[in-house]
């Protein structure tokens, strides 16, 4: 039954290394802006808190044509990018990465937030205290008591990366075997005659990748959860 | 040693304190909500006066007018809290060399062996702070402060978390700190009968000030404090 074609299997593939890249590269920076928002107070932060935000609330066509104006081709930041680093987000499989992680940011940044926000102040206190400078209680006492957080937070922009389509098509496009992910894929068979066979196949696929990053999450976390509380 | 002449606004709270002190022991004796855990956070480095000056040893910790304010991972003074503040995710023996590893010191096999003998934690090297009782827990922090090897102990009521019993099992160990551990201790606490038993100096806080420093025969008199 699920007899993939090579063009369903390459927008599997394409799917799943999108929403992996995006997962991964927005990580450090959702950890960081989730530390800020947490800990720090300072003039802005709820500006910065909008606009992290704002992905969630505004229509993914938007995030997507607003991405198009800025990381195109003759967009100021995406001229830039490909002029000096010869990184190209347009209609390219990186682009859809980014749509990704753009779309998925807020759900991470909430996640890690939440867990950074309950971890007591006071164990960073006495890691001072023990002679752990900032980073070092950073690392050693606040990342480890806010991997569950961490963890449920990739899954969520994992799982929203691998469905994100508006943003993604907005900006990049549906072109088979570069930006053509499993849901735009989906969207194309339900458009064709003969199409609904393929279309059950991968949303099929779509379903038993989704039940799996679930499955393992809640490994990891069980996991995290024995660390730190004890078997 | 110890001289420290500061002052605080917290909320409608004003704190203002100046004492010196040369004791092994020395005991910030005063009821509850009288400002003793704000001076030994300011001797920590963990809160700013607005006002004043903080110095140990000759050396300035703190002083507001040149601008001075040594972070507290670099005073190097242990802090035993009230409720322990060990860290959950490590094991007790990851909790006892955690400053030691934080201030680079070197590994010391026979010290660790000795603070663990001092207060008879060898048997809870490989558990969880979770696991452990609360006599258990302020015994492992304790341990975990002077494997530091502090400048400075500073002890926050200790024992105020513990029933009668508990107080009883690690009163011992602290008289034992005192005898054999060659760190001066800035001691905590609103029970006379604890103070009299470690310190050789006491400074008794009353409502933000220091009402009287002197000996032990401050506490003759002083109203006992609420149990536990």
């Amino acid at each position: 039954m699920l007899d993939l074609s090579p063009d369903e299997w390459t927008a599997v593939q394409l799917s799943l290394r999108i929403a992996v890249w995006a997962t991964i590269v927005s990580l450090p920076f959702g950890i960081a802006v989730a530390y800020v928002l947490a800990r720090k107070e300072f003039w802005g932060k709820a500006l910065l808190d909008g606009v992290v935000h704002l992905p969630l609330v505004l229509p993914p066509v938007v995030t997507g044509y607003l991405l198009l104006i800025s990381f195109g081709r003759r967009g100021p930041v995406g001229a830039f990018l490909a002029d000096w680093l010869g990184v190209v987000f347009s209609f390219r499989w990186t682009g859809a990465a980014l749509a990704c992680g753009v779309m998925a940011f807020p759900l991470l940044v909430r996640a890690v937030r939440l867990s950074i926000e309950a971890i007591d102040r006071r164990l960073e206190q006495a890691a001072s205290t023990l002679g752990a400078n900032r980073a070092l209680a950073f690392l050693t006492v606040t990342l480890p008591l806010a991997l569950p957080g961490i963890i449920a937070g990739m899954v969520l922009a994992f799982a929203k990366a691998l469905g994100e389509f508006g943003a993604t098509i907005t900006f990049v496009s549906n072109i088979p075997g570069q930006t053509q992910t499993i849901s735009a894929a989906i969207y194309t068979y339900t458009q064709v005659p003969g199409g609904d066979a393929p279309a059950l196949r991968l949303v099929l696929v779509a379903v038993a990748i989704s039940l799996a990053a679930l499955v393992i999450s809640e490994w990891f976390a069980r996991r995290a959860g024995v660390r730190l509380h004890g078997d | 040693m110890l001289a420290l002449d500061v002052e605080k606004r917290l909320g409608t709270f004003q704190l203002a304190a100046k004492f010196e002190t040369e004791a092994r022991v020395t005991a910030l004796f005063g009821p509850s909500g009288a400002g003793k855990t704000t001076i030994v956070n300011m001797i920590a480095g963990l809160v700013a006066p607005d006002r004043g000056r903080i110095m140990y040893r000759g050396k300035v910790l703190f002083d507001a007018a040149g601008k001075v304010s040594l972070p507290p991972h670099r005073r190097q003074f242990g802090y035993v809290f009230q409720d322990g503040r060990l860290f959950p995710h490590m094991s007790v023996r990851g909790n006892l060399e955690y400053g030691r590893r934080m201030y680079r010191l070197k590994r010391d096999a026979a010290e660790l062996e000795r603070v663990i003998a001092l207060l008879d934690i060898g048997h809870l090297a490989d558990r969880r702070p979770g696991k452990l009782s609360g006599g258990e827990r302020q015994r492992v922090a304790i341990g975990r402060a002077l494997l530091m090897r502090p400048q400075l102990l500073l002890l926050d009521e200790p024992l105020a978390s513990l029933d009668a019993a508990r107080k009883a099992e690690i009163m011992p160990y602290l008289e034992r700190l005192r005898d054999e551990a060659q760190v001066p201790m800035i001691y905590v606490t609103h029970q006379p009968e604890d103070a009299r038993r470690l310190a050789s100096t006491v400074v008794r806080i009353e409502a933000g000030r220091v009402a009287a420093v002197g000996g032990p025969e401050l506490l003759d008199g002083a109203p006992a404090g609420l149990p536990g």
